[in-house]
């Protein structure tokens, strides 16, 4: 009754082990389930390059990847919650708490710079943890228990500082996020796709990662197969919170200051990133791959629409139109 | 009591149908069938999972449409667009699973679409008063002001019936009416049907449960395969007959000859006692190879007793000992880990991963073994699949999504997983609950398998033929105690429900 027994059993090699079925390929490759949102993006960027000359460039494609390197750490966390079938609000306002931390503990406690940065990320673990326990030990339905977090977590960035903005990093901080190395890659850049890589690897290859998929699949499901559903969802709210704390520390060095204003609205962004990508809501499915895509559909419509001439206000409503034909399109694919 | 009265073959025909045919793309699920219906008759619709009950419920009810042949419905042309072209024809389809609005009182579900009203304001009063009425007549004794949350199926039930009832019905379509009903609810049911019928309501019955059919029904109407192959004008036909017309073979036994248990003792149950008081000072013991039944009637504590054994519910009391070691108690995965396993009653909700693949739903369960490190790659769940498929023949590929199989092969899908860690005990909870004949057999070969490898299994079922079929020892619950523990040979079906009734 071994595990591996087909392996070694002749009748199973020839029924195809030795030339596994198109399936399989399917499963293994990096872009599973991301291929609908991919050629959206793909789409997107002919289309821009069509409209503008400034947009196929170099430098403009390493414009949007900076762009998007905040959102893009966001979304990860994001893509976990929401394939257990979560939702974290609380990322935006944690971003703010983790970034007013950085900037108000050397400013008003003489606490070294090199010590606040591990501390203001681990302050954004705290929050996820926060968020962890109260939806699994006091059973807040998940959108509440982030609702608040949102609401504590926006004021305590206010309190720190009294709502005032904290200005002036380290030159080698801010060059984290400026200087390119090999003349393309910024160390913030860097960090996001080591991350993405991380959470991908994670999700596809590692036991815990599948647990995830199980868990939003069905919790009572996941629960009687042994699959400790309290504990693993407590790791990926604290997880969310960490990499919102990251996230800040990004924003810092690429704007060189710190705002209790910060990251508005960007929990609903991240969500809108994860959708497209191809997630869905009600757990169970959702991607690394589709997340990062869903990322870059975003960040290039803000970027090809600025350069064709198009207002902030009208930006809103194409990036509104942009989730429900995503959606619709996954849907659709998803039923035929 | 079927067929009681003689002048039922004169009554007027109410439905007819006339070679009703009906393609779900290449598929043929329906080929020409033929049926009549009488003014006060049930007829019972009988025949496997995917034989065409279903298809044929859903086009009389309007939900489908027939590709081919007519129907008359009171001797007119009858061809419902939808199912409210249907209950406004006077036929009203009574679901298996209930379709009532949880947080909405009992009179609103039943006047739901037709809420009476007064003055442009809701008439309350009225409405709760026209829906006693109607609840009443059925026997039911809840106030219709009361929210349809929290009522037992039976309740929902009748409820359903009561609103069909009220929008006129004079044909009932009850699918699988008694699946999650107990026997007392079955009773009252058939109760109600009996009254109905004397009343000139019609029904299609539709079931598989054998017995039943015979106590109820005055026509046998047998499906296969989409084809009508029998009708029997009385409901006294031995079973066997209908087995054969169902299955297209003829069955002696359907149940697999058990080996003999071991001598020693595998898990051992001491005064276990429900942190919810569903079950009280429990005792027993299952050796290996040994299959253990646990009967009784819904609500008896039979799976809160299984489910506290497998670690999955807290209890107050007593301890559960495996291998003379105590388990911990309200501990799923270690339960897992030391060699419990349970498949669950309800294989939708608890069993399988609806939306992920066969390969994901073995592999669940079995992570702490295929990825002793943690590393987990696609492949190799993909092989374990393709392996444990194989061998308890799933008809499925391992990428496919579990949604796609049917009952019996989730069911499969369900034991192969727990089948790969090679447990000490085996518990299963409703095997064969909404699986058709030929997959049944499938899942007692596998069961007799789990005893022929050492294995204590426990089976729980409400199917007594069932139990009786496989145990080696029956233990019978009722209201949560204990009632005695039979052997195989000292146990049937009359004195089980003797002792599951006191």
């Amino acid at each position: 009754m071994s595990n591996r027994s087909s392996v070694t059993d002749p009748a199973a090699t020839s029924t195809g082990i030795s030339s596994p079925p198109s399936t399989y390929r399917d499963r293994k490759s990096f872009l599973s389930g991301a291929q609908g949102p991919l050629i959206g993006l793909f789409l997107l960027i002919m289309g821009f390059s069509f409209c503008s000359s400034a947009f196929f460039t170099l430098r403009n494609g390493l414009n949007i990847i900076d762009q998007s390197t905040i959102l893009g750490i966001l979304a990860l966390g994001m893509t976990g919650v929401i394939i257990i079938g979560g939702i974290d609000l609380s990322v935006g306002s944690v971003l703010a708490l983790s970034i007013m931390v950085l900037g108000w503990l050397p400013q008003d406690f003489g606490v070294p710079f090199w010590l606040a940065l591990p501390l203001s990320i681990l302050v954004g673990g705290l929050c996820g943890l926060v968020n962890g326990l109260l939806v699994t030990r006091a059973k807040l339905p998940a959108f509440i228990a982030t609702l608040t977090m949102m609401s504590v977590a926006r004021g305590l960035a206010n309190i720190t500082t009294d709502g005032q903005q904290v200005v002036g990093y380290p030159e080698w901080f801010t060059g984290l996020a400026t200087e390119r190395y090999l003349g393309v890659l910024t160390v913030t850049v860097g960090l996001f796709i080591v991350l993405a890589t991380a959470a991908w690897v994670f999700l596809k290859f590692r036991a815990t990662g599948r647990s995830l998929y199980a868990i939003g699949g069905s919790v009572e499901v996941a629960r009687l197969a042994g699959i400790q559903v309290g504990k693993l969802t407590i790791l990926v709210y604290v997880a969310s919170g960490l990499l919102a704390g990251i996230a800040s520390a990004v924003m810092a060095a690429r704007l060189d200051s710190s705002q209790p204003s910060s990251g508005l609205g960007y929990e609903l962004d991240a969500i809108a990133a994860v959708v497209i990508g191809g997630a869905s809501l009600s757990g169970g499915i959702g991607s690394i791959a589709g997340t990062v895509t869903g990322v870059f559909i975003i960040g290039v419509l803000h970027n090809g629409l600025n350069l064709v001439g198009i207002s902030p206000f009208i930006q809103q409503v194409v990036i509104g139109i942009a989730i429900a034909v995503a959606v619709t399109f996954d849907t659709l694919r998803r039923r035929s | 009591m079927s067929n009681e009265d003689p002048s039922l073959s004169f009554r007027p025909v109410r439905l007819s149908l006339r070679g009703i045919q009906k393609a779900f793309g290449a598929n043929i699920v329906l080929d020409g069938i033929n049926l009549d219906v009488r003014e006060g008759e049930v007829v019972a619709l009988l025949g496997e999972n995917g034989a065409g009950k279903s298809t044929l419920s859903s086009i009389i009810s309007g939900l489908h449409h027939p590709d081919k042949g007519e129907m008359l419905w009171e001797s007119h042309p009858y061809a419902p667009d939808t199912p409210g072209d249907a209950l406004r024809s006077g036929i009203a389809l009574i679901h298996q699973e209930m379709k009532l609005v949880p947080d909405l009182s009992i009179a609103e579900n039943m006047f739901i679409g037709r809420i009476p009203m007064r003055h442009g304001r809701v008439d309350r009063a009225a409405m709760v008063r026209r829906a006693e009425v109607h609840l009443k007549a059925l026997g039911l004794n809840v106030s219709p002001a009361r929210m349809v949350r929290g009522l037992s199926i039976a309740a929902q039930q009748q409820v359903e019936i009561a609103k069909a009832l009220t929008l006129g019905a004079r044909l009932l379509i009850l699918d699988e009416p008694t699946a999650a009903l107990g026997m007392a609810e079955t009773d009252n049911l058939f109760a109600q049907i009996r009254r109905l019928r004397s009343e000139g309501v019609s029904f299609i019955y539709v079931s598989h449960r054998l017995e039943e059919i015979a106590q109820i029904c005055d026509r046998i109407t047998v499906l296969r395969d989409g084809n009508l192959v029998a009708t029997h004008e009385s409901a006294s036909v031995p079973v066997n007959v209908l087995l054969r017309d169902m299955v297209g073979r003829s069955i002696d036994r359907i149940f697999p000859p058990v080996s003999d248990p071991g001598e020693e003792e595998v898990l051992r149950v001491e005064n276990l006692t429900s942190a919810s008081d569903d079950f009280r000072n429990i005792n027993f013991s299952v050796k290996a190879g040994e299959v253990f039944g646990i009967a009784g009637i819904v609500g008896a504590g039979r799976t809160e007793l299984v489910r506290a054994i497998a670690g999955i519910d807290p209890i107050r009391d007593g301890q559960v000992l495996l291998e003379g070691d105590i388990l911990q108690p309200d501990n799923v995965g270690e339960a897992i880990r030391r060699g419990i396993v349970l498949v669950p009653e309800d294989r939708k909700s608890q069993g399988v991963l609806l939306d992920q693949s066969i390969a994901d739903n073995l592999a669940l369960g079995n992570y702490d073994r295929l990825a002793p490190n943690g590393w987990l790659p696609p492949s190799k769940i993909g092989h374990f699949a393709k392996d444990l498929i194989q061998r308890l023949g799933v008809k499925g590929d391992p990428e496919q999504k579990t949604r796609a199989l049917s009952g019996g092969n989730q069911q499969k899908v369900v034991i192969a997983r727990w089948l790969a860690r090679e447990p000490k005990v085996f518990i299963l909870d409703e095997p064969t609950r909404g699986i058709d004949m030929g997959a049944r057999a499938a899942i007692y070969e596998l069961i007799a398998r789990l005893a022929a490898n050492r294995m204590a299994v426990i089976v729980v079922s409400s199917d007594l033929e069932e139990v009786l079929g496989l145990s080696h020892r029956v233990m019978v619950l009722a209201g949560g105690r204990q009632m005695g523990i039979l052997p195989r040979n000292g146990a049937n079906s009359v004195n089980i429900m003797e002792m599951a009734t006191a």
